[in-house]
């Protein structure tokens, strides 16, 4: 199902003020919030697959991107949204900023508060990083990923994309498979998911499950054939190598044979089964080239759009409170 | 300095509290040339005063002035952190009398002269008694035995190589072994170190869910099972530093029944608080050992009022905000506790969750008499080093006005009961609130 296109005016009055004045976690959310939010994001998909993107609701505001871990689709994902908005985009990565010259996150988003930017999006290696951001900082923060914590725009952006490929989501079955234990999108899809209405199952082998995952209200496999048996949605996770700190597993070569996925193990998935990717790929690893550019199956490139616009979204609703405090 | 000091005290009206003796009731204290002239139980009878300067308790309770075996300072080489002056002034006001600062200073106390400089630096301040433990390993390495006969010598009461665990068994074995020879106390913090590598939370569903890197609490038991198995082979005193785990409580437990000269401290942490207390990534909570989950913790309550653990310590770990205002995996551990020690012991006995003796006796008569120190009871002929606390007055910590150089009190903002009123030292007058 794919949404009717829209005009700006669509847009407008769609528009609502953000719960809160910053999006940390998944669970700043609400169901119904969340729906608007995606009702929201589906009129800017419409606007973006226009030649003439550029809307004014963000005009004078300052964006800035504080990217403290390299990102490509993520910085430039917000980058577009703001851009598309009307805002003032800066971007700062980690190698440029003081932050390697030994200041620190505290120091810094003082610095850059004292410069009046209206949203920050933040992206650091450590759990609560954008938390802490968050007291120091006049405007609003927008997590981008922080540590093994969250990374709430990524979870609604899937929902957009599963919304608009089964038309709803609650009721789904969602797989989410692979490196649980690190990863941050897992954390906000299991919050944002569960909220939406699907039911939840966590894949992985036990070094890469966390501790009290079974706690989540998610069900947890350690199988993956078991796991995706009769799911909508199989949705693979990086398998982090950066980030392995030990061995969690053998090998590349052991962890594709039992949690790659592949067509055989695709299989047992429900039919029509859509699967998805927060990327980078790691092909041959965790996913399977023949299952990842298959287009009938694959969303992963819906994912890539569907960022664009869920962030435009997030931080329209976001100016719309500013203006309202 | 302080006329007290020198003219005889009359402390009438108190509710005496004497572990030593497992009196609670009420009584009156006299002090002469620094020293207890005479402890009366029950009422006090007329002219009980004579000459000296009166003090009426008004039903306030008089304890032994608290031992705490636990203190951080940064002196030497963090001085901004805390100094001993410092650290000793928030000891004063938390009804501390005593002290025992810990080695993991900058240069490591790992021999007799860094023992010296403390205790000198000590003496100049005056205020409440520091004693200083050494390191067990030389520069806290766990590799090389320190000075340990020679620190003695000096007067470090105890050694330790503080958060950081002996790794290497032989090394601990012969650190236990020699220093058996001296009957000196050995205190280790058992945690087994690969488990607990890069840990910031204990693992479990919450620190899951936070994205946190956990520990096991079963590394506590791990490590613990292998110190108890070598005290018992050398027959060495050991101290279990900072227990916190159900798990840990069961082979203590056991060591105990067999024999093994093992005694063992909880950090009043991990008494008050548990791991849902870090809530929204608050870094004064980030401890070690870091905070268990609520079993745990009543599971130590428990242990504390049986008296399988002995001692309650501050675990007082100074950081200054630079250290604190990080994200929560890089923000430096520890809490200060020398000021509110006393009133968060108290919540137990609010609680009823143990007996005021039974809560005094653990930062008093215990530790006193683990490491030997003419301290921690209210007798004819011992020091006077008192501390006079209304028990049911209610207080609200507000770490900005606490004493301590670094501000990082888990405590800050919360309801506690008990006021301090005077702490005496030598029967002088070291604090008065």
């Amino acid at each position: 199902m794919t949404a009717q296109p829209l005009g700006l005016d669509d847009v407008r009055s769609r528009t609502f003020p953000f719960p809160r004045r910053h999006f940390i976690s998944a669970v700043d959310l609400n169901r119904v919030q969340a729906t608007e939010l995606l009702d929201l994001a589906d009129g800017f998909v419409a606007l973006n697959r226009q030649k003439a993107k550029k809307l004014d609701l963000l005009k004078g505001r300052t964006l800035m991107n504080l990217f403290f871990e390299n990102s490509t689709r993520t910085q430039s994902s917000f980058e577009l949204a703001g851009k598309r908005l009307g805002a003032d985009v800066v971007n700062m990565s980690a190698s440029s900023s003081s932050m390697s010259k030994g200041e620190t996150l505290i120091d810094t988003a003082v610095t850059l508060n004292a410069m009046k930017p209206d949203m920050v999006v933040v992206r650091h290696p450590s759990s609560g990083a954008a938390a802490l951001l968050a007291q120091k900082v006049d405007g609003s923060v927008i997590n981008a990923g922080d540590g093994q914590h969250e990374h709430p725009t990524q979870a609604l952006l899937d929902a957009l994309s599963m919304r608009r490929a089964f038309g709803h989501i609650d009721g789904l079955t969602v797989a989410i498979c692979g490196d649980v234990l690190h990863s941050r999108v897992a954390r906000s899809n299991v919050l944002m998911l569960q909220c939406l209405g699907a039911r939840v199952r966590l894949v992985g082998p036990p070094t890469l499950m966390p501790t009290g995952a079974e706690r989540w209200g998610a069900d947890v496999f350690h199988d993956l054939s078991d796991g995706i048996a009769g799911a909508d949605v199989v949705m693979m996770l990086r398998l982090q190598l950066e980030r392995m700190t030990g061995a969690l597993v053998p090998s590349t070569r052991e962890y594709f044979r039992f949690y790659g996925l592949d067509r055989a193990k695709l299989a047992h998935a429900a039919p029509g089964a859509r699967v998805m990717h927060p990327g980078p790929m790691n092909r041959g690893v965790e996913i399977d080239s023949d299952v990842a550019d298959d287009l009938k199956i694959s969303l992963i490139q819906d994912q890539v759009e569907m960022g664009v616009a869920a962030r435009m979204a997030v931080l329209t609703a976001l100016a719309a409170r500013l203006d309202n405090t | 300095m302080n006329p007290t000091a020198t003219r005889p005290l009359a402390l009438i009206n108190a509710r005496l509290v004497d572990p030593a003796s497992g009196y609670d009731g009420p009584g009156a204290v006299r002090i002469a040339g620094g020293l207890i002239e005479d402890v009366i139980q029950g009422a006090a009878p007329e002219g009980v005063s004579g000459d000296s300067e009166i003090i009426d308790c008004r039903g306030a309770m008089l304890a032994p002035g608290l031992v705490d075996l636990r203190v951080k300072t940064g002196e030497p080489g963090a001085e901004t952190k805390e100094t001993l002056e410092s650290a000793a002034r928030a000891a004063a006001a938390g009804g501390v009398t005593s002290i025992v600062v810990q080695p993991d200073t900058d240069p490591v106390v790992d021999e007799a002269s860094v023992v010296d400089f403390i205790l000198r630096r000590a003496r100049d301040i005056g205020l409440v008694r520091v004693h200083a433990a050494g390191a067990a390993t030389q520069g806290l390495q766990g590799q090389r035995m320190a000075e340990i006969g020679l620190m003695r010598e000096a007067g470090a009461v105890y050694v330790t190589d503080v958060d950081r665990p002996i790794v290497d068994s032989l090394v601990m074995r012969r650190v236990l072994t020699y220093a058996g020879g001296f009957g000196a106390l050995v205190a280790h913090r058992p945690a087994d170190p690969y488990l607990s590598a890069g840990a910031a939370a204990t693992e479990g569903e919450f620190a899951g869910r936070m994205g946190l890197r956990g520990v096991t609490a079963m590394a506590e038991r791990i490590m613990l099972e292998r110190d108890l198995a070598l005290a018992e082979l050398t027959g060495a005193r050991l101290l279990v530093d900072q227990i916190s785990s159900a798990q840990a409580l069961d082979s203590l437990a056991r060591a105990k029944a067999r024999g093994v000269k093992v005694w063992a401290s909880v950090s009043i942490n991990h008494l008050s608080f548990n791991e849902i207390d870090i809530g929204d990534y608050r870094t004064f909570y980030k401890l070690t050992p870091p905070l268990r989950c609520e079993d745990d913790r009543q599971a130590v309550i428990e242990a504390l009022a049986s008296g399988l653990i002995d001692v309650v310590v501050s675990a007082h770990a100074p950081a200054p905000a630079e250290d604190k205002r990080l994200p929560f995996d890089e923000a430096a551990p520890g809490a200060i506790g020398l000021e509110t020690l006393l009133p968060a012991l108290l919540s137990l006995y609010h609680d009823q969750r143990a007996s005021l003796v039974d809560l005094i006796a653990a930062v008093t008569v215990k530790p006193a008499q683990l490491l030997g120190l003419n301290a921690g009871r209210l007798a004819k002929g011992a020091a006077a080093d008192l501390v006079l606390c209304d028990i049911d007055a209610p207080i609200v910590v507000d770490a900005n006005r606490l004493m301590s150089r670094s501000k990082n009190s888990p405590f800050d903002g919360r309801s506690l009961q008990g006021k301090m009123l005077l702490t005496l030292v030598g029967g002088r007058v070291v604090h008065r609130g």
